[in-house]
């Protein structure tokens, strides 16, 4: 099996989950990184501390668009005769997967959580119907394409000497109608709740909507977002933007830390794919204790401020 | 301006959803709707063709059923939907789909083409992609707002690093997120005009697309097994006895979380 | 003692009957305008449009949309809940020369059936009351069934509105012009949201009140004409699943007693039901009316309770919970149905009217049948070139309510009820004499109480209830999410209650509520507590109504999505 993997950089640095990706593949076969935009050759390199032997690079000023990532991919593929192509899921890695498997007749699979090769063949698996049942996929005929959900894969650091290859391709003509004509970068005060790998969501459990400001500091320290259960965003706590469940937003950061919330159905939708979930609640009775990864029974107004002060000094 | 939007019928989301085990596909029947983002997708055709005339006609891949959902959208101001419908096409993964759906594009010659970005099934997460590279025409996703400006389209394409504005000639394909708008309610008048709006069934080979080239056995990825999601594994019990918080931060630090 | 109805809300008929507001050409003109695609209003929308279609002249008379259904949830069927066991005879008669029985989507003919008197630890086996006897009926899903009268009434000809409410009965110079359907994307304090949509003045010749349990407009119009009964209307609140299950159940069964208690004083009347949908589904319900006097009666948990006993387990174990819900079923009987079931422009169809046999748990057939007559009785004033709004134009509606076996029906069983107000060996002996005496004994009418008059109690009811383990005792949060209920949070709370009320006014609303809207709040001093609502979770069964408080239509498409119930 001879995977490619995609390796997406953004000013100057290998993305995480590349890299990751990358890890994966080279533990399952023959694999190479495939580094395509400006200074691809300089940022390939990077990629030897990662485990990567071999990595294309296609150095191009081109604008962080799919299509013709596309085209360099479906050169690629021919010139290499890679059977599988594999991509960290961000919003310029699926549209280029899809492009490409429209482009090669190839079968994509998605939100892939792992990888593995059995009787010889690969086999994916993805959680689907709200996570609520894990399903293995497979993939018939050549290449396979997959999109591996964003975070599933570590990076691996191994170091060793990588052989960077540069490659050209044609770009068809439509693939450069799309053009870069703006960017800005929203000043924010921390990340969305959608985009948050870290959240601390509060509940009625709080007491009263002062506590916020325990979780505010809580997710400050740790660089994530604040959310909030339906019955408080009801009582004008805090504002429905961030409300996660059933009715509001579903999310699946790599850390939940649910303060004061019960866990009725109505929110466990909107958060239980996370990766950890955890509890601090003064109700040993709490639903979220059924389903939490680490259940702390206690005073949430006595624990969350201390948490934010030992992350605080583990940080600075 | 000629705006088709791509709709997706799944089952609605609050029916009790279930995989069948037989053929491992989603179990469609009970009753369905609209996919919630395509909402998004049809409130944005239809500010458009406010703003500037034209028509905006629905175009989905589905079962005969698929017209009840369509329904809603027709209600709120689409002119008219196209479904194309055959036996066939069942269980056509994204290259079937997306072949089917380029197929019908094409018999429209649009300005735009529009999707939803999402699908609460989990089943088309990328479709869009995959028909403008049939379709040989740029393609903008992730648009949170878009504008026109001569004969181009410009959106605001919502990445991990901030906002890009994208610049595309017509004809284009756009994939918007549910952050462009708020989907209006139908009009009374709306959803009692629907039904006399013109809904159009198309076969496969209406579209000039061989069966061999849709459906299940088209499809080159497949669904091997179903399984129990991987359990959470063990439960860590912490009672607070004043080192609760260390406790938590010594497992975050564990498990690499931070 | 505290009641909650000395808590009800200020709420008359004011609120809800109007004349029209919009401008006449933003007017929407239909024919004739039918609230709620129930049995009751697409049997009529279906018969009507079987007249209409042989006789082209008239229905030319009721312009470009003859017929409108009006219908609250997200589609037919989606509010709709009930056992059922149907007399499948006007179903029959209403598609004669059509359809079959075959046709038309049930569960079968009952099998058998079987009565059981309930202990904690036994389940003795009685034989059926004549009342209870099913057999030639037939097993539905009313939802299902709610779908499927649906398409027969779009394909007579009728056009179905979902997610359209009706709040406003229009009335003109005395008349009854139309119905007002609600706004929709208003925001919590009602501000307009910038999806706001307001609702229209659908101006009718003749409007069709078949609301059901709760009948919004239908209880304004009957203050508004001064139609209500002799006897005030009672309720009964119903909470049932339906569970997959691995081994058929072969029959239908019904309870009394257990868990109920059957002395008088505690109010307590009720049993539940089991039935087969098909091979592989059952239904399982309790109803119990809500004049029960203790804070801690909640249906919910006593259906919960119900579950733990070896009868039912024997049926449910092994099996996956697929679908919850809950609504109220009328209970007055004849007495409280109105004093005419037509005004000017108006015709009351169905259990909205009262039409049900509690003896009998019998009422979806009821609904059809009126619904067949109604279209007639309007059909046949249309034909004779009359305005419907005209006073009497309608009387033959009511005479045909007279003339049909139902009434009879249900004039034999008219003190049944009402009669267990006495407990239940009183009341049973008092109903077997009913029973065999045709109703003729014990004469003269039983009176009936407002659910909300009953006095409260607490007698620590609440500690019998089992636990919820969320496989097969399951608390209300999680049934609330299994009946599809999807309800925007931020928008007006539709239910109308006094929120400062003694406290075990606000227990009894808290327990009583299937949905779990209403919590005792604060503590306001002197024995009065706020009330927390969550209008959001609300599944519409109209419990509120019949004990001090006041159910209204929220936005259209809110509310529970059934599916199987």
């Amino acid at each position: 099996m001879t995977f490619l993997v995609f390796l997406e950089h953004h000013a100057g640095g290998l993305e995480k989950g590349g890299l990751g990706v990358l890890a994966k593949a080279a533990s399952l076969g023959d694999s190479a990184g495939v580094v395509i935009g400006p200074a691809a050759r300089e940022v390939a390199t990077q990629a030897g501390a990662f485990g990567a032997s071999r990595v294309y690079a296609l150095e191009s000023e081109a604008p962080p668009l799919p299509q013709p990532r596309v085209d360099a991919f479906a050169t690629l593929v021919e010139k290499t005769g890679a059977d599988t192509v594999l991509f960290a899921a961000s919003v310029l890695a699926s549209d280029v997967a899809a492009g490409l498997a429209a482009r090669l007749d190839a079968g994509l699979n998605w939100d892939l959580t792992d990888l593995e090769i059995r009787d010889g063949e690969l086999v994916g698996k993805r959680p689907a119907l709200g996570d609520t049942v894990m399903v293995d996929v497979g993939w018939k005929g050549s290449p396979r394409l997959g999109l591996v959900r964003a975070g599933a894969f570590d990076p691996v650091e191994a170091s060793g000497s990588v052989e960077v290859e540069s490659f050209e391709s044609p770009i068809a003509e439509f693939s450069t109608l799309a053009t870069l004509i703006g960017h800005t970068v929203e000043a924010s005060t921390g990340p969305s709740i959608e985009d948050a790998d870290i959240i601390v969501a509060g509940g009625r459990g709080l007491g009263s909507p002062d506590a916020f400001s325990l979780l505010e500091e809580l997710a400050a320290a740790l660089g994530g977002a604040v959310a909030a259960t339906r019955a408080v965003v009801d009582a004008g706590w805090y504002p429905y933007s961030t409300q996660v469940g059933q009715t509001g937003k579903t999310v699946s950061p790599k850390l939940y830390i649910a303060c004061g919330i019960s866990g009725a159905i109505q929110h466990k939708v909107g958060m239980q794919g996370a990766g950890t979930i955890i509890a601090i609640n003064k109700d040993p009775n709490a639903p979220i204790f059924d389903f939490c990864d680490i259940g702390v029974m206690g005073d949430l107004h006595q624990i969350v401020p201390k948490l934010t002060e030992l992350v605080r000094s583990t940080r600075g | 301006m000629k705006i088709a939007v791509c709709v997706k019928h799944v089952p609605d989301a609050t029916v009790h959803k279930r995989i069948d085990p037989g053929t491992k596909r989603l179990v469609r029947s009970g009753e369905s709707a609209l996919n919630p983002t395509d909402l998004n997708a049809v409130e944005e055709a239809l500010r458009i063709k406010e703003a500037q005339g034209g028509e905006v006609v629905l175009v989905s891949l589905g079962p005969v059923k698929a017209i009840d959902s369509l329904r809603k959208a027709l209600a709120m101001g689409a002119d008219r939907a196209v479904v194309v419908s055959d036996e066939a096409a069942a269980g056509s993964d994204l290259l079937g789909t997306s072949r089917a759906l380029a197929a019908a594009l094409e018999r429209e010659a649009a300005d735009l083409v529009l999707f939803g970005q999402a699908s609460s099934d989990g089943d088309g997460a990328v479709l869009w992609a995959a028909v403008a590279d049939r379709l040989r025409r740029p393609v903008i996703s992730q648009v949170a707002s878009l504008t026109f400006e001569g004969g181009e389209v410009h959106g605001k394409r919502q990445t991990e690093h901030g906002y890009d504005v994208i610049s595309a000639p017509l004809p284009a394909v756009v994939a918007v997120s549910d952050a462009i708008n708020e989907p209006r309610y139908p009009s009374l008048k709306g959803i009692m005009g629907a039904k006399t709006k013109p809904q159009e069934t198309l076969s496969l080979a209406d579209l000039g697309v061989p069966p061999s080239e849709a459906g299940e056995a088209a499809a080159k990825t497949t669904v091997l097994e179903l399984g129990a999601p991987s359990s959470r594994g063990d439960q860590i019990r912490i009672e607070d006895d004043g080192s609760a918080a260390q406790k938590i931060l010594d497992l975050v630090l564990e498990r690499r979380l931070l | 003692m505290a009641r909650p109805i000395d808590f009800a809300p200020a709420f008359g008929s004011i609120d809800a009957v109007g004349a029209p507001t919009d401008a006449r050409d933003e007017r929407i003109e239909v024919g004739v305008a039918i609230v709620g695609a129930g049995p009751g209003g697409l049997a009529c929308a279906i018969r009507l449009g079987q007249l209409l279609e042989e006789h082209p002249d008239v229905k030319e008379r009721l312009g470009e949309v003859p017929i409108a259904v009006l219908e609250k949830g997200k589609q037919p069927g989606s509010h709709l809940l009930s056992g059922a066991v149907v007399n499948p005879r006007p179903l029959r008669q209403l598609f004669k020369g059509r359809l079959t029985m075959a046709d038309i989507p049930t569960y079968g003919d009952v099998p058998g059936e079987a009565v059981y008197l309930m202990s904690r630890r036994s389940a003795v086996r009685i034989p059926p009351p004549p009342t209870m006897r099913n057999h030639g009926n037939v097993i539905v899903s009313i939802s299902v069934l709610g779908r499927f009268l649906a398409e027969q009434a779009e394909a007579s000809g009728a056009v179905v509105l979902s997610e359209t409410a009706a709040v406003k009965l229009l009335v003109e110079h005395g008349r009854v012009v139309g119905v007002r359907t609600g706004d929709r994307g208003r925001g919590r304090e009602g501000e307009q949201l910038s999806t706001f949509e307001p609702g229209s003045d659908v101006v009718a010749g003749l409007t069709v009140l078949a609301e059901g349990t709760q009948g919004y407009l239908t209880g304004a119009a009957m203050e508004g004409f001064g139609l209500q009964g002799e006897n005030p209307q009672i309720w009964a609140l119903g909470v049932k699943e339906v569970w997959r299950v691995p081994d058929p159940l072969r029959r239908i069964v019904h309870t009394m007693g257990w868990p109920l208690r059957k002395s008088a004083s505690y109010g307590e009347f009720g049993g539940s039901f089991i039935y087969p949908l098909g091979d592989e589904l059952v239904t399982v319900g309790f109803v119990a009316g809500l004049e029960a006097k203790d804070v801690e009666f909640s249906v919910h948990d006593v259906l919960q309770e119900f579950k733990t006993h070896r009868l039912i387990w024997k049926i449910l174990r092994g099996g996956e919970r697929v679908a919850w819900g809950a609504k109220t079923i009328t209970e007055g009987g004849f007495y409280s149905f109105p004093r005419r079931f037509n005004a000017p422009g108006l015709l009351l169809v169905g259990e909205g009217a009262g039409l049900v046999n509690v003896p009998r748990l019998k009422g979806v057939h009821y609904a059809i049948e009126s619904g067949r007559l109604a279209a007639e009785a309007a059909f046949r004033s249309l034909q004779r070139g009359e305005v419907p709004s005209r006073v009497g134009a309608l009387d033959a509606y009511d005479e045909s309510l007279r003339q049909s076996p139902m009434w009879n029906e249900l004039y034999e069983v008219r003190n049944m009820r009402q009669a267990f107000d006495r407990g239940f060996f009183v009341g049973g002996a008092l109903a077997s004499m009913m029973t065999v005496t045709k109703g003729r004994m014990p004469n003269g009418r039983f009176l009936t109480h407002p659910n909300s008059a009953a006095p409260l109690m607490k007698t620590g009811r609440a500690s019998r209830y089992p636990k919820p383990d969320g496989t097969y005792i399951f608390d209300k949060l999680s049934s609330v999410f299994a009946s599809g209920n999807r309800t925007r949070d931020d928008q007006p709370n539709h239910l109308k209650v006094t929120t400062r009320v003694r406290r075990p006014v606000a227990e009894a609303w808290e327990w009583m509520c299937p949905a779990h809207v209403y919590e005792v709040g604060r503590d306001l001093g002197n024995g009065m507590v706020s009330v927390e609502i969550t209008p959001s979770n609300c599944v519409q069964c109209g419990a509120i109504t019949a004990k001090g408080g006041r159910l209204t239509p929220p936005e259209g498409g809110s509310g529970p999505e059934y599916t199987l119930t």
